[in-house]
């Protein structure tokens, strides 16, 4: 009663392993718990945007421009190849090859700053201000939304190539790469229904 | 001392019977929701009491040595359970079934020819439009809604600002007002008199003030009010009240109608027929000489942050409004 | 098995916090962390009852100027918002910071800095609102602020901003604490625990941590469409440029209606495991509360148009969401059939927490059968924004939330401290809340149908309400008597109650096995669990295995479903961090409320925070084009 009970060692713990991948590894359900809460995000954004589509006479609204293809087709084409590189450096990680996995994260960092441009562009090519119309506020807000996201993985990516690159790799590090790969693949998803909606349900209504 | 449990259940319960109560419906929509209030109660009361029932047996009684199988491999238990869950369902089923039926009456009369109304909330007061059914004119009045007994009123619900609601409890339950929406309710009063509309979203400083009158006549005594209303304002009489007009053509045409005049201003209530109402503010005090002219000078004073600006008067221009508005009856 | 004292000079070494305000600042302890949660909580929620207090004052007689509308609205704002986004949720995200590492029988959480992050951010959140009050620029719009009232035109100032920067705050908190609350759940359980063999407290704090994953990106998204509408003129609630001030309510509600289940369904939690110790007998109908849980879970996120019957949509929705509001009363009405099984098929102790237990019935059921009331939409039309709904939620969240808190705060009180709190002076403080809150709450259901809309600081003379605001305003004085006796009781307790030991209860859970207060690290060994209830089984010594390391900090990883152990994962120590990443993203937060420009150049702020946490402290590298070649 007074102390904690008696207790009685039936095994040990001493001969697991100090690391483990993919879905094993604990830290692979913190980046799913977060890209949980970012998908439910856009999905409900894109609920908004179906929301005021429906309720409005037409989309987009008389007098509202088309916003243009050209930037969104290279930004979703580019986004689309830099997924070749991501997969390639999730294999890397997998099978802990220090030189994949440092050069294939550089390169998706290139990617991820190459990206921006085209991303520039189509918010100047979006035809509508923010400000004019809830169409024009509703594909601001996708479009904001996405970008944060791209920025985040950016960002990421950068500071994830340059640790690589100058410290030791050790199993961790290896399932951090991991992971940068599987949130980079969910950006890559996660835009293909948001550029549906932005791009193209305006010229299917 | 029989008389403490009267006097007691009076002052507990003196509102039951009351003028905006949900209790004492007055109307088809009220009736309806009433008998289903009734219901839920009773079936809610059972439920509740067999609740306490299995409570309090469990607890009184005591096993009197330990079991140590799980609870789980008790079969009364398990039968209970699958008890449990059918009581359940059926008292829900037949709230269920109770709510669609509650339902179904509250939108009865919309195939039917009705007297059309339009009610616009604004902070904090309601614009009232009847339309003529002889010459389909709209008739304006502001924060006191009469009504013919045994007939139905389609009221279109609308807002000129933020979202508002509907509600006379004693007739008919909520409708909100929403800005950019049209929402419509179907009122059909069966008991005449006098009841009590309140604004039931909160929509801003004075929400607590935002209330209106409202008079169940027989459709006879409702027509000739309909006629009096649709009137212009009486003309000015005597010399104090053509002061008054003088004054009013000034600061309170701006903000408010009186038809008949020059006064046109939308922004606040109509007064053509001010004189007539029951009450002031939109049900904030009782329609009173003092009352009114307390308004006029010091409406911030009365019921702070209403948009009535606080027009600096003196006290004879005051009192020769307060005159003139008395015969806008 | 005797205790070897070099093992425990060495854990501790390892696990013990640095001292004084080092330590307190840099702490990953979740106990630690846990408790200034608690105490912040039970501070704000004196704070909202001290409001209280003040609208019934104001409401004890009619057309009282004692307050202005002002400071009415605000008073009443405050009060909502600080019990539903600084109280309750944060309190039930503690309690579960608190216990189930202790319940799995772990050293710490899985993301233990993310932890200390959380309560930063949250304290972010509380400051910001209550600053602004002590500031005199206090929201006034209510817990849910509607547009068009709360957009540019009709709210000028930031008193909105300040309300949807908060919600900011604390809901980043809350989503951070259920990913921790969820990963530890699912992948931290001991050896043989698999999750049929899972306590239904665990189960409570997993549903409810996936629940708030699922429902606070809506809360999230509409408050920064409100400020982008205030701000930035965006136009997603103005009527007039195609917006609509109703989509501002479906993304509300499709948080707020979870998110009274997310309070509610820990505290199904802290009842179990009462009832479960108190009854002396196994819990009656494991899967069928498993399965209630996952269900009121689910359901939950179907509801949410009951909030909205009075705005005028379309009639076939409103028959939906009836039946859906409805149905969920059979998961939580079988719960309530398996807590008082349990009790029937047991030999119940009447000790204080059993006591509140008995309280969350009587109560919670009240508030259950009004909310069947109001899931009609029918009925809801006269119920709805009046007295009526007030008194529903209060008994729900009162009754439902917070008397099982309090039972499950003196049932775990002598595991924190100890201590045990004097059951006479427990008892007083129960009857003082309860009976001053059913009788404070109960007459607000006849005043709803009496007429009086809620949220309106004052009444006309002549109505029949005056009376039973009386009895209303009496009963809350009273309950707040109660409250301050229990505060007391906890404060005094600390220092003078009878010590507990590690089980004084004979509990049924692995937190009984660690010692009182448990040490920074929890447990010396590592528990196998056979069956659901360890610490009544008949295997006596306590099954364990050694291997975790002692010199540094590290936490068993075990499978999803069979708890199988899978590999040692490296648990973070003491850090810097969490507090200088919430300052770098209170400091956007609060600068965004000003300028857009503090998203952008908060974000480079908040990036080199998050660089500096997760920077991997591992040696530099020898080779490659950056390495050091040596």
């Amino acid at each position: 009663m007074n102390g904690p009970p008696d207790m009685k060692i039936v095994g040990t713990l001493s001969n697991l392993p100090t690391s483990a991948i993919g879905s094993r590894h604990l830290v692979w359900w913190g980046n799913v718990g977060f890209m949980l809460i970012e998908g439910t995000g856009f999905a409900l954004a894109a609920a908004a945007y179906l929301y005021l589509m429906t309720q409005a006479p037409a989309w987009p609204p008389k007098g509202d421009a088309l916003p243009g293809l050209l930037w969104s087709g290279i930004f979703t084409a580019l986004l689309l190849i830099s997924e070749i590189p991501a997969l390639w450096v999730l294999r890397c990680a997998r099978a802990e090859k220090v030189g994949g996995v440092r050069w294939g994260t550089l390169v998706l960092t290139l990617f991820g700053i190459a990206l921006l441009v085209p991303r520039g562009f189509e918010f100047a090519h979006l035809g509508v201000p923010w400000h004019q119309d809830a169409y024009g506020s509703v594909i601001w807000l996708l479009l904001v939304l996405h970008t944060t996201h791209v920025v985040t993985e950016l960002g990421e990516s950068a500071v994830q190539t340059v640790w690589l690159f100058t410290h030791q790799i050790g199993d961790d590090q290896f399932s951090d790469v991991e992971d940068n790969s599987n949130y980079w693949t969910f950006v890559v998803l996660a835009w293909l229904p948001i550029y549906a909606l932005i791009y193209w349900a305006p010229r299917a209504v | 001392m029989r008389r403490v449990p009267i006097l007691l259940a009076a002052l507990l319960l003196g509102g039951c019977d009351g003028i905006q109560s949900v209790m004492s419906p007055a109307g088809d929509g009220a009736a309806a929701l009433h008998d289903l209030l009734l219901l839920s109660v009773a079936v809610c009361g059972a439920i509740y009491l067999l609740v306490m029932g299995g409570l309090g047996w469990s607890l009184w009684r005591r096993r009197a040595e330990t079991v140590s199988e799980p609870a789980s491999e008790e079969p009364a238990l398990d039968r209970s359970l699958w008890v449990a869950a059918a009581v359940i369902l059926a008292g829900l089923t037949i709230l269920i079934i109770g709510s669609f039926l509650a339902d179904q009456a509250l939108f009865a009369t919309r195939g039917s020819e009705a007297l059309q109304l339009r009610v616009t909330g604004h902070q904090y007061w309601w614009r009232i439009e009847y339309r003529d059914p002889a010459t389909g004119r709209w008739i304006e009045t502001a924060n006191e809604l009469h009504l013919p007994q045994g007939r139905t009123a389609r009221v279109a619900l609308g807002s000129a600002d933020v979202i508002h609601s509907f509600w006379v409890p004693n007739v008919a339950g909520k409708i909100d007002m929403v800005p950019g929406r049209r929402n419509l309710i179907d009122l059909t009063p069966r008991r005449l008199g006098w009841f009590r509309g309140q604004c039931s979203e909160y929509c801003g400083t004075q929400h607590a003030h935002m209330a209106f009158d409202v008079k169940v006549d027989s459709p006879a005594v409702f027509d000739a009010w309909l006629m009096a209303q649709a009137r212009p304002a009486n003309a000015v009489a005597g010399p104090v009240a053509a002061r008054g007009a003088s004054v009013f053509a000034g600061p309170c045409a701006a903000c408010h109608a009186v038809r008949g005049t020059g006064a046109g201003g939308r922004a606040g209530p109509d007064l053509t027929h001010f004189a007539s109402r029951r009450s002031i503010a939109a049900g904030t005090l009782p329609m009173t000489r003092g009352n009114v002219q307390a308004w006029i000078t010091q409406p911030q004073a009365l019921k702070p942050g209403v948009p009535m600006p606080a027009v600096p008067l003196s006290p004879q221009d005051a009192d020769a409004v307060a005159h003139y508005l008395a015969t806008l009856r | 098995m005797t205790p070897d004292p070099r093992l425990e000079e060495e854990i501790s070494r390892t696990w013990r916090d640095p001292p004084g305000l080092w330590g307190f600042i840099a702490t990953v302890d979740h106990k630690r962390i846990a408790a200034r949660y608690i105490v912040t909580a039970l501070l704000l929620m004196f704070l909202a009852g001290m409001l209280a207090i003040d609208m019934r004052w104001q409401l004890t007689v009619p057309e009282n100027t004692r307050m202005t509308p002002q400071l009415y609205n605000e008073s009443f704002s405050l009060h909502g918002s600080t019990m539903l986004y600084l109280v309750s949720v944060p309190v039930m995200e503690a309690m579960a910071f608190w216990l189930v590492p202790l319940m799995l029988g772990a050293r710490n959480m899985a993301f233990p800095r993310l932890g200390a992050f959380s309560y930063w951010l949250y304290l972010g959140g509380v400051l910001t609102l209550w600053i602004a009050h002590a500031m005199d620029i206090t929201p006034d719009l209510g817990w849910f602020e509607y547009p068009p009232l709360a957009g540019p035109a009709y709210s000028p100032g930031h008193r909105a901003d300040i309300w949807a920067q908060m919600i900011t705050f604390t809901e980043v908190a809350a989503l951070c604490a259920s990913v921790n609350v969820a990963a530890t759940i699912l992948k931290m359980r001991p050896p043989g625990m698999t999750l049929a063999r899972m306590p239904v407290f665990l189960w409570a704090m997993l549903i409810a941590s996936i629940m708030t994953i699922l429902s606070m990106p809506a809360i999230m998204l509409v408050t920064s469409m409100l400020i982008a509408d205030r701000m930035v003129s965006t136009h997603f609630f103005s009527p007039g440029a195609g917006g609509d001030v109703i989509l501002f309510q479906h993304l509300f509600w499709f948080f707020g209606h979870p998110e009274v289940y997310i309070i509610f369904i820990p505290a199904t939690g802290f009842v179990s495991s009462i009832v479960e110790t108190f009854s002396r007998r196994r819990l009656f109908g494991h899967s069928v509360l498993v399965l209630s849980i996952i269900s009121i879970g689910a359901l939950a996120f179907g509801l949410w148009v009951h909030h909205m019957f009075a705005v005028g949509l379309p009639r076939l929705g409103n028959d939906f969401y009836t039946a859906a509001s409805m149905a969920i009363a059979l998961p939580a009405g079988l719960q309530i059939f398996c807590w008082i099984a349990t009790m029937w098929s047991g030999r119940p102790r009447f000790d204080t927490p059993m006591l509140w237990v008995i309280a969350f019935v009587l109560t919670f059921v009240i508030g259950g059968l009004s909310g069947i009331m109001t899931a009609s939409a029918a009925l809801d039309l006269q119920l709805t924004d009046t007295y009526f709904i007030v008194a529903h939620f209060h008994y729900v969240l009162v009754g439902g939330a917070l008397f099982p808190l309090f039972g499950a705060f003196c049932y775990w009180y002598p595991k924190a401290t100890g201590r045990m709190m004097s059951e006479r002076w427990g008892k007083i403080a129960l009857v003082g809340i309860v009976g001053g809150f059913n009788l404070g709450f109960f007459p607000m259901h006849l005043l709803g149908l009496m007429g009086m809309p809620r949220r309106v600081y004052t009444y006309p003379t002549g109505m029949g309400w005056d009376t039973l605001n009386q009895i209303a305003t009496a009963g809350s004085v009273i309950s707040v008597l109660g409250g301050l006796v229990f505060v007391a009781n906890a404060l005094l307790s600390y220092w003078r109650g009878a010590p507990s030991g590690a089980d004084p209860w004979q509990g049924s859970t692995l937190e009984w096995a660690s010692a009182s207060p448990a040490p920074p690290w929890n447990f010396d060994y590592t528990p196998v669990v056979h069956s659901l209830t360890p610490m009544w089984d008949e295997s006596r010594p306590l099954p364990v295995m050694d291997g975790l390391a002692n010199d540094h900090r590290e936490v068993l990883i075990t499978s999803v479903t069979d708890a199988a152990p899978l590999y040692r994962q490296k648990s973070a120590s003491p850090s810097i961090w969490p507090i200088v990443a919430a300052l770098a993203v209170t400091i956007m937060f609060i600068a965004s409320i000003f300028t857009p420009w503090a998203v952008p150049l908060g974000s480079v702020l908040i990036g080199a925070a998050l660089t500096g946490w997760f920077w991997p402290p591992r040696p530099r590298a020898k080779q490659g084009p950056l390495g050091t070649g040596a």
